[in-house]
């Protein structure tokens, strides 16, 4: 169970450029549910993922998880139970590093990163086993460094390695949005295997009203900080892309544009 | 020959500090300017203990530790202060003339007369007196061996894995739940005890300590990190840290060049200013061809 309650975030405070992003705004996303996020630009979609995840400061609300209050707990220590992966393929992974490497750094979330050996040999056919699982031939580049895979590639390996440990929440910021139609396709079903398979409380923010509709079993819709569509189970499998796009004319015209 | 040997020295001695620069400057991808202030610093710390009484070999490991915490320092003051990275450097730097000339008690300390790593008893009985000319060359060689060994593990634990990454991609640190603060503290650690441990080494060799030893001592080590790794680039089989300290020679190499070429020993400042400049001019280029061939 995550909530987002009360919440109060402004940008540029002091300034005259100050703008009030969110204004008591509250959501709670049950276990085990996979909710699409859509909206348009500025409409508080990443913001929201920052809040969760720790990324930006927030000036009045709270964030639990599981009834704990996070707070004002350090991004880092919230990273535990959450994994994330960004829309830029490279943020997900250390180019200069080979992808045995990567992997091994994934498997090693959680765990002392202490004096051991880096890559434990005996793990290597797991790691192996799982980048096959990918379809991507990146199980017999082991030794090859990850800045020169393609962005798809990267991208894959990402949601894998951000998978790779126990987590409890699974936070997707446009992961597709850079990639091209056919690649974020395989990453959009990958994403859904991976969901499925863990049982992941996941949050997914994507432009792709496609993706929004067909994967997932709730679809939030939001404009100026507040939810102002929220769908879930029946009501969500019932919704076609036509009536999402209607909402969205519907916000231009009252904005007049 | 004697030059030779003498090239060989000063690259061994100065590839100590150009690892730990190696750890800053390509790994962290961290400017580090208190390199200026640690190195000397590992001369003083080492002059002083030798004079009162501390066996030389134990004074390797003292000036490691002194350049760990000033290292740790200069990582306090970026991170947990949010100075950035060459200010904390230049911060550092300042502060550690000082308490250099406190830790020595002035600002040139000799220590001719007293047992160093390459002059005491011990050697004297076991070393037959024809090898004296290279004795030198072999101590450093196994210090930088060792050292360099030492590092290539470091990389390979789970903790170098950690450094690689912070300064590849932090953000991924962060995923991995870890502080990445605290890594680069870590690392800025690490490479500055590597710089001390070099001018220890230093001041041993050159039997004093003097106070200004360390300004340009940075453009040294960055030198032969670029020297290095751009000159064995294509090498697949040499390492980066096995670069780095041919690297540091090749630039020993190239100084002695222009002293023998006229230049006098005044101008040595000058020329580690001038040579730098050439390596990163060329390195550029070179950079800028291969793209358009790629």
């Amino acid at each position: 169970m995550l909530e987002l309650s009360h919440i109060h975030k402004y940008y540029n405070t002091g300034t005259v450029n100050e703008m009030c992003l969110f204004n008591d705004f509250s959501l709670s996303i049950g276990e085990g549910q996979f909710v699409s996020v859509v909206g348009s630009n500025g409409s508080g979609k990443t913001s929201m993922l920052n809040l969760i995840c720790g990324s930006i400061p927030l000036d009045a609300g709270a964030v639990r998880i599981g009834g704990q209050d996070i707070t004002h707990m350090p991004e880092y220590k919230r990273q535990r139970r959450i994994g994330r992966v960004y829309q830029n393929p490279a943020m997900g992974t250390c180019p200069s590093m080979t992808i045995l490497e990567n992997m091994s750094l994934a498997d090693n979330k959680g765990k002392p990163f202490n004096l051991r050996r880096g890559t434990n040999k005996q793990r290597i056919e797991y790691y192996r086993e799982q980048l096959s699982r990918l379809g991507l031939g990146l199980e017999d580049k082991l030794n090859v460094k990850v800045g020169v895979l393609s962005g798809g590639q990267r991208q894959a390996m990402a949601l894998l390695m951000s998978t790779m440990t126990p987590i409890e929440f699974l936070i997707l910021d446009e992961h597709t949005a850079a990639l091209d139609p056919k690649t974020a396709d395989i990453i959009m079903e990958l994403t859904d295997k991976v969901v499925k398979e863990k049982h992941l409380t996941t949050i997914m923010v994507t432009h792709n009203l496609r993706y929004a509709v067909e994967y997932g079993n709730r679809l939030i819709m939001m404009h100026q900080g507040h939810a102002i569509m929220d769908k879930a189970d029946e009501e969500k499998q019932q919704l076609q892309i036509e009536q999402i796009l209607d909402k969205f004319n519907e916000i231009s015209i009252e904005c007049g544009n | 020959m004697s030059i030779v040997i003498g090239v060989i020295e000063e690259g061994l001695i100065y590839a100590v500090l150009a690892l730990g620069v190696y750890i800053t400057y390509k790994i962290l991808d961290f400017p580090d300017l208190s390199v200026d202030g640690t190195f000397p610093m590992g001369a003083a710390v080492t002059a002083a203990l030798i004079l009162k009484g501390v066996n030389p070999a134990a004074t390797l490991v003292l000036s490691f530790a002194a350049g760990l915490l000033a290292g740790c320092i200069t990582g306090l003051i970026h991170v947990k202060l949010k100075v950035r990275d060459l200010l904390s450097g230049i911060i550092m730097m300042t502060a550690l003339y000082s308490i250099n000339l406190r830790i020595a008690g002035k600002a040139n300390l000799p220590i001719f007369s007293k047992e160093t790593i390459f002059e005491n008893g011990f050697l004297e009985s076991v070393v037959p007196g024809a090898l004296d000319p290279y004795l030198v060359s072999v101590i450093l060689l196994l210090i930088v061996a060792a050292c360099k060994v030492l590092l290539d593990l470091f990389l390979k634990t789970r903790a170098g894995y950690l450094l690689r990454a912070v300064g590849d991609n932090d953000v991924l640190v962060t995923s991995l739940a870890k502080d990445k603060g605290a890594v680069k503290i870590m690392g800025l650690a690490l490479a500055n005890g590597f710089v001390a441990l070099s001018g220890c080494i230093y001041c041993q060799q050159k039997g004093f300590f003097e106070v200004s030893t360390g300004t340009g001592s940075m453009v040294i080590g960055l030198a032969s990190v670029i020297i290095g790794t751009k000159l064995f680039k294509r090498f697949y089989a040499v390492k980066a840290t096995t670069a780095v300290i041919l690297g540091s020679i090749v630039y020993k190499a190239c100084v002695s060049i222009a002293i023998a070429m006229g230049m006098a020993a005044s101008d040595l400042k000058l020329i580690t200013a001038v040579l730098f400049l050439l390596i990163l001019v060329i390195s550029s280029r070179t950079e800028r061809r291969g793209k358009i061939h790629a």
